[in-house]
């Protein structure tokens, strides 16, 4: 038996801001801006959401699509963010017992930047490979922070997706997973600060280009494959750009990119990036597809994974959640002093 | 809204996970949860059983709070909904991610999980159950 995705569940916020909005504010064109990161918009989190809430929400989607796993099954959950609630209390226990999967299971938060939901999905491979568990839960969620007037703030989104990885009724098989990580300080927020500081242009070539390429080609080697073998490549995506350009680099064509890459719709979900990509691939794959999957985390490495969709997918019950265009469908769009208020940006006197 | 850890930690069955009891005599649900049926009173004893309440429902009333202080400042304006849920059971929580204009008496919603407050900076935060649209 091998081990998989048996379940996967996504969750973006309904609000969007669009990049002009921003751009007015600072006196800056944001239109273009916009069109250089190729993003058109990004999601923005209630004031009542954080990334407690959009793990949860994708989590208990990923838990409808499986009637008959009974939650008290689930071994390990593991919630990867760079925007976790509290720095220290988890937000996994907080999501395990949403789930009903406490108590007799382990849970972790991770921190690797924007890997930190790839480097659970390992962990519970791991596990779940090893029999130590029968199922994993792994998530990527972030509600992403970047400092007002900064090249991030047109992008910083947020968003989340779930998985639950097993040996059983596995939708998609994961043929191999490896990593390639160095000390490379390309981006990072030190402790207690509100925004994080990046190298920029220096969060290209040496961090996320060298990472992704490695760490792919490593991946294509170990497997005796091409580019062409794959049906769809989602790769990390800050922004629309990066993910473009390494797939050419790569050797990808656009069509094999264009369904796992959500940035330009959402901004850049950090934690929650890759696996939303690869959750809008799976919304519409089918038994035999192949998926090439590449994730980024600054500081900095890349988790590369091989997937095989399964004859399962047929008998999985993937319309008991909503599909991730059904969710991106319809958003509330907000101005630049809602935004501020939504993101606590605006100093409110003493309580 | 300040609440003591203690408390928070103990309504957490049903603020995330809509955990009510229904009584074992006569099949009446609550919400919240309670250990004892006042109808059939000592005959429920022992007899009280969890219920996982369904999350779906529809809107029997709501309104439209437009002042209030902490946290919800940000949430302004914001409704509160009165949910008849699928099992028949009157539960009362925000309605949000909603446009005001556009809700209607019968919408149908469900439950999600969402901060209700947070006690200052360094305080707990309290997650528990909010409406939202289910198209």
């Amino acid at each position: 038996m091998n081990t998989g995705i048996v379940s996967y569940g996504a969750y973006v916020p309904r609000y969007r801001i669009k990049p002009d909005e921003i751009g007015r504010v600072w006196g800056v064109d944001g239109a273009a801006m916009g069109k250089g990161l190729m993003i058109s918009q990004k999601s923005v989190p209630s004031p009542d959401e954080d990334t407690v809430t959009i793990a949860v929400a994708a989590a208990r989607d990923m838990m409808d699509r499986v009637p008959g796993v009974d939650p008290k099954d689930v071994g390990a959950v593991y919630v990867g963010s760079e925007s976790h609630p509290y720095a220290v209390k988890p937000t996994s226990s907080i999501v395990a017992e949403a789930i009903g999967a406490t108590p007799a299971m382990t849970a972790a938060d991770l921190e690797f930047a924007c890997k930190a939901g790839t480097a659970g999905l390992q962990a519970c491979l791991g596990l779940v490979g090893s029999g130590m568990i029968r199922y994993g839960v792994a998530i990527g969620a972030d509600t992403s922070q970047g400092a007002p007037g900064d090249a991030l703030e047109y992008s910083a989104a947020a968003g989340g997706a779930a998985y639950l990885i097993g040996k059983e009724g596995v939708i998609a098989e994961i043929n191999k997973t490896l990593s390639f990580t160095t000390d490379t300080p390309d981006f990072w927020r030190r402790e207690g600060m509100m925004y994080p500081v990046h190298g920029g242009r220096f969060s290209g070539q040496p961090a996320y280009f060298r990472h992704i390429t490695s760490a792919a080609k490593m991946m294509l080697e170990a497997m005796g494959t091409k580019p062409e073998d794959y049906n769809h490549a989602v790769f990390h995506q800050p922004n629309g750009k990066f993910p473009t350009r390494v797939a050419k680099q790569l050797g990808f064509a656009p069509e094999q990119i264009s369904r796992g890459l959500l940035t330009p719709q959402i901004g850049n979900c950090y934690s929650g990036a890759v696996p939303l990509g690869l959750a809008h691939v799976l919304d519409a794959a089918q038994p035999g597809e192949r998926i090439f999957v590449v994730s980024y985390g600054s500081g900095a490495g890349s988790d590369a994974f091989d997937i095989t969709v399964t004859d399962a997918m047929k008998d999985y019950r993937r319309g008991n959640a909503p599909m991730l265009d059904s969710l991106l469908a319809d958003p509330l769009y907000i101005d630049y002093a809602i935004y501020a208020k939504y993101k606590d940006i605006i100093k409110m006197p003493e309580e | 809204m300040a609440m003591v850890v203690a408390r928070e930690w103990r309504e957490i069955p049903g603020r995330y996970n809509l955990i009510g009891t229904k009584c074992g005599c006569c099949g009446r649900i609550f919400f919240p949860s309670r250990a004892f049926c006042p109808d059939c009173r000592r005959a429920s004893i022992g007899k009280m059983e969890e219920f996982p309440l369904n999350r779906r429902g529809r809107i029997y009333s709501y309104t439209v709070i437009h002042g209030s202080e902490g946290f919800n400042a940000r949430m302004t304006p914001y409704a509160v909904a009165m949910v008849l849920n699928d099992d028949g059971v009157m539960l009362e929580a925000q309605l949000v991610d909603v446009d005001l204009s556009k809700i209607e008496i019968g919408m149908r919603v469900r439950a999600v999980l969402r901060k209700l407050d947070e006690d200052g900076d360094a305080g707990v935060i309290h997650y528990g159950f909010k409406f939202v649209p289910d198209e």
